[in-house]
C-alpha cells in the first residue's frame, strides 16, 4: 500500500490548499497517471487534474511528484516512492496560480510564448513549392521542435521562483527555434529583444528546465545556443554579453578567469550605476583580505591554451 | 589515495580559504594531491556561450593532463565538475569529435584518450570505502550538535547524466559526509536550488532573491551553518549575504562553510587555519561546538 500526498485545492470551498493523504495499492506497471485516474474513477470523483493522450505527446498531465515536476504518465508510479518511506508527494506545478487541485492556469505561460512571435517572418516573394531546408539547418531547430507545451520547465525555473518577468525557459526554446531557422529573417531583431530584460541572460543556468523536460528539447541549452547567436549579430551591449565576451578574453590571456577584471567588464566601465552597485560587496572582500591577488597569475604553459583560442577562431 | 587536483579558478582567487582547507583535508587524511597547474579554467559554462568546441578542447587538454600523469582527476568546486563532465562525456560518445579536438591538441603534445580517468568532485572522494574508514578515524573533533545544511550547487546535479550522485533529484552525499563528522544534516527544500550566482551581474536583485530564499530557508529549519561544495555558490551566500532581502528581514545571519572547512574542524584543525576567517559572515556559532578559539593557536 502506498500513500498519495496530494495537495488539494478549491478556492470556491476552501480559504487555502491542504493536503489529503490517500491510501493506494499500486498494480503492476501503473504510470501515477493510472494511479490518479483509478483514484477519480473509483475513489473521489472530485479530484481535478488535466490528462488526455497518456502517451507523453499531448503535454497536459503536467504536475510535481515529490518536488519535482513531470509528466503523469511517463513515469511508473513505482518509481516515484520516495526512498525510505511508502509515499509519493503529488502537487500542482509551480510558477503558476493554481485554479483547482492538480490544474493549474497557464495562462501566463502562453503568454510568454507569444511574446517572443513563434511565427516565421519571411522577406520577398514566397516560392512556388516549401521553401526547403537542408539537413544542417533543420538540426539546428530540431530539438527546440519537440517541445510539447508541457509547462514542466516552466513550472521548476529557478529564475522564474523570484523574477515573473523572466520570459521562462518554454517560450525561449522556442524562440530559439526561429532565431536558427534558416528560412526566418528576423534573426537580428528576434536576439535584439532577447537580448533585453527577462531575456536570455537572465536564465542563471540551473538546468531545472534541462532536467524536468520529458523531450529532447533541453531549454536551458537552447539558451546558451541563443547567447552564441547574440554575440556572432553584435548585441552585445548588456552585461550578459559583455561578461561572456571578458570570461573568454581572460581564458585565453592567463588560462584562468580574472575575478577583478570580470565584474568590471562585465558592467561596462562607462556604466556608473552599475560599477557603484559593485561597491559594497567590493568593499567587504577587500576589508577581509578576499580580493584576488591583483597581479593575476597566469597557469603553467599558457601558451599552449592560447594557442588553441587562436587555433579555433578566438 | 593520490589524484590530480584540478583547483579551478575561485580557489585559486576570491575564496582561497577553500584551497588552504582542502590541503589540510588531504595532510590529515593522507590523501596526496598533485595540482595541476597548467589545467585551463572549465569554461564555467560561459565560454560555451561564445564558443562551445573551444571548451570542450580546453577541457579535453586538462583530461589529457591527468591521464598523462595517469591519475584521477578531482575537483573542488561544483561548476567545474559539472562542465568538465559534460565535455568528457559529449567528446567520448562521439569518435568524429574526440578526433577533431585531438587533432587541434596535438601540436600541445597532449591527446585525450577516454574512459582512462574518473573525474570526480572531493566530496566523492570522501566517501570512498578508504577515505571514509580514514575519516571515522581521524575525526578528533565530532561536530556533536552542529545543525548542519547541505547546500550543493546546480552544476553537481544537473543535468542529471552528468552528476558524480547516485540520485541527483534527493543527494544525500554531503548529508552523508556530515554523519561523519558527527554534525547534524538539516533537510531544506532550497538545499538542490541555485544560488544565484551566475546571474549577480545581469539581474542582482533575482540572484540576490535566490541566494535569500535559500539562506532564509536554512534558517528557518533551524540550520546553525551551511555548507558547499561550490565556491561560487559560497560568494554569493556569503560575501552577498549582507544585501540579500530575504535573510535581511529575519534580521538573521548564517555562515557558509566549504566542505573542506567542516570536514578540517572534525579533524581538529582551527577555524583559523581553515582560512574561516576570511568569511564574510564570521563563524561564531562554531564556538558552541569547539570552544572560543584562542588567537592564532592550532589544535593539531
Amino acid at each position: 500500500m502506498t500513500t498519495f500526498r496530494i495537495k488539494r485545492f478549491n478556492p470556491e470551498k476552501q480559504p487555502d490548499p491542504y493536503w489529503e493523504e490517500i491510501d493506494y495499492d499500486i498494480p503492476d506497471g501503473a504510470t501515477l497517471l493510472d494511479c490518479l485516474n483509478d483514484i477519480k474513477w473509483t475513489m473521489d470523483g472530485t479530484l481535478s487534474y488535466r490528462m488526455s493522450c497518456r502517451s507523453a505527446i499531448c503535454g497536459s498531465c503536467g504536475m510535481k511528484a515529490n518536488g519535482h515536476a513531470l509528466l503523469a504518465c511517463q513515469r511508473q508510479a513505482e518509481h516515484l516512492i520516495k526512498e525510505g518511506t511508502d509515499s509519493i508527494t503529488i502537487e500542482p506545478m509551480g510558477n503558476m496560480p493554481v485554479v483547482k487541485d492538480l490544474v493549474v492556469d497557464m495562462e501566463p505561460f502562453w503568454d510568454k510564448v507569444n511574446q517572443v512571435k513563434p511565427f516565421l517572418k519571411e522577406e520577398g516573394e514566397r516560392p512556388e513549392k516549401e521553401r526547403r531546408q537542408s539537413p544542417a539547418e533543420f538540426k539546428l531547430i530540431d530539438d527546440a521542435s519537440t517541445c510539447i507545451m508541457c509547462g514542466c520547465c516552466y513550472s521548476d525555473c529557478n529564475t522564474l521562483e523570484v523574477d515573473k518577468n523572466f520570459l521562462g525557459p518554454a517560450a525561449l526554446a522556442k524562440a530559439q527555434r526561429f532565431v536558427q531557422d534558416s528560412r526566418d529573417t528576423a534573426t537580428n531583431e528576434r536576439i535584439r529583444e532577447l537580448s533585453e530584460s527577462g531575456g536570455i541572460w537572465d536564465c542563471t543556468h540551473c538546468a531545472e528546465c534541462v532536467e524536468r523536460c520529458p523531450k529532447p528539447a533541453k531549454p536551458m541549452d537552447r539558451i546558451k545556443e541563443m547567447m552564441g547567436v547574440a554575440i556572432e549579430e553584435g548585441v552585445t551591449n548588456n552585461n550578459g554579453a559583455r561578461h561572456a565576451l571578458s570570461f573568454v578574453k581572460s581564458v585565453k590571456h592567463s588560462g584562468r578567469v580574472n575575478e577583478n577584471t570580470l565584474p568590471l567588464e562585465s558592467m561596462g566601465y562607462f556604466n556608473v550605476k552599475g560599477l557603484m552597485e559593485l561597491v559594497p560587496v567590493g568593499l567587504r572582500m577587500l576589508l577581509k583580505g578576499k580580493i584576488p591577488p591583483i597581479i593575476h597569475k597566469n597557469i603553467d604553459d599558457v601558451e599552449d591554451v592560447r594557442r588553441i583560442f587562436r587555433e579555433l577562431g578566438e | 589515495m593520490k589524484f590530480a587536483l584540478f583547483t579551478g579558478c575561485v580557489a585559486k582567487g576570491a575564496t582561497r580559504e577553500l584551497m588552504m582547507s582542502t590541503i589540510k583535508v588531504a595532510e590529515g587524511l593522507d590523501i596526496e594531491f598533485v595540482e595541476m597547474k597548467s589545467a585551463a579554467c572549465c569554461g564555467a559554462g560561459v565560454i560555451q556561450e561564445k564558443n562551445p568546441l573551444l571548451t570542450d578542447a580546453v577541457n579535453a587538454r586538462s583530461f589529457a593532463i591527468a591521464e598523462e600523469q595517469n591519475l584521477d582527476l578531482v575537483t573542488i568546486c561544483s561548476t567545474c565538475q559539472g562542465n568538465l563532465k559534460k565535455s568528457e562525456q559529449k567528446i567520448e560518445c562521439n569518435e568524429e569529435y574526440k578526433d577533431k579536438i585531438n587533432h587541434v591538441l596535438k601540436d600541445g603534445g597532449h591527446q585525450f584518450e577516454g574512459g582512462r580517468i574518473q573525474i570526480q568532485h572531493f566530496a566523492n572522494i570522501l566517501l570512498t570505502d578508504e577515505a571514509k574508514k580514514r575519516l571515522k578515524e581521524k575525526v578528533v573533533r565530532p561536530l556533536t550538535g552542529l545543525k548542519t545544511a547541505a547546500f550543493y550547487g546546480c552544476y553537481i546535479l544537473r543535468p542529471s547524466e552528468f552528476s558524480p550522485f547516485d540520485k541527483p533529484d534527493d543527494p544525500t552525499e554531503l548529508e552523508e559526509i556530515f554523519e561523519i563528522c558527527g554534525a547534524t544534516p538539516v533537510d531544506y527544500e532550497s538545499r538542490t536550488k541555485c544560488c544565484g550566482f551566475p546571474i549577480i551581474m545581469m539581474n542582482k536583485k533575482a540572484s540576490l532573491d535566490m541566494a535569500g530564499n535559500a539562506l532564509a530557508d536554512a534558517v528557518d529549519s533551524g540550520a546553525d551553518v551551511i555548507v558547499t561544495g561550490c565556491p561560487l555558490c559560497h560568494l554569493n551566500l556569503d560575501s552577498y549575504q549582507p544585501e540579500a532581502e530575504a535573510l535581511r528581514k529575519r534580521d538573521a545571519t548564517i555562515p557558509i562553510l566549504h566542505l573542506p572547512q567542516l570536514v578540517g574542524l572534525a579533524l581538529g584543525y582551527s577555524p583559523r587555519e581553515l582560512g574561516m576567517d576570511s568569511h564574510i559572515v564570521t563563524p561564531s556559532v562554531l564556538e558552541k561546538i569547539i570552544g572560543p578559539a584562542p588567537a592564532g593557536s592550532s589544535h593539531h
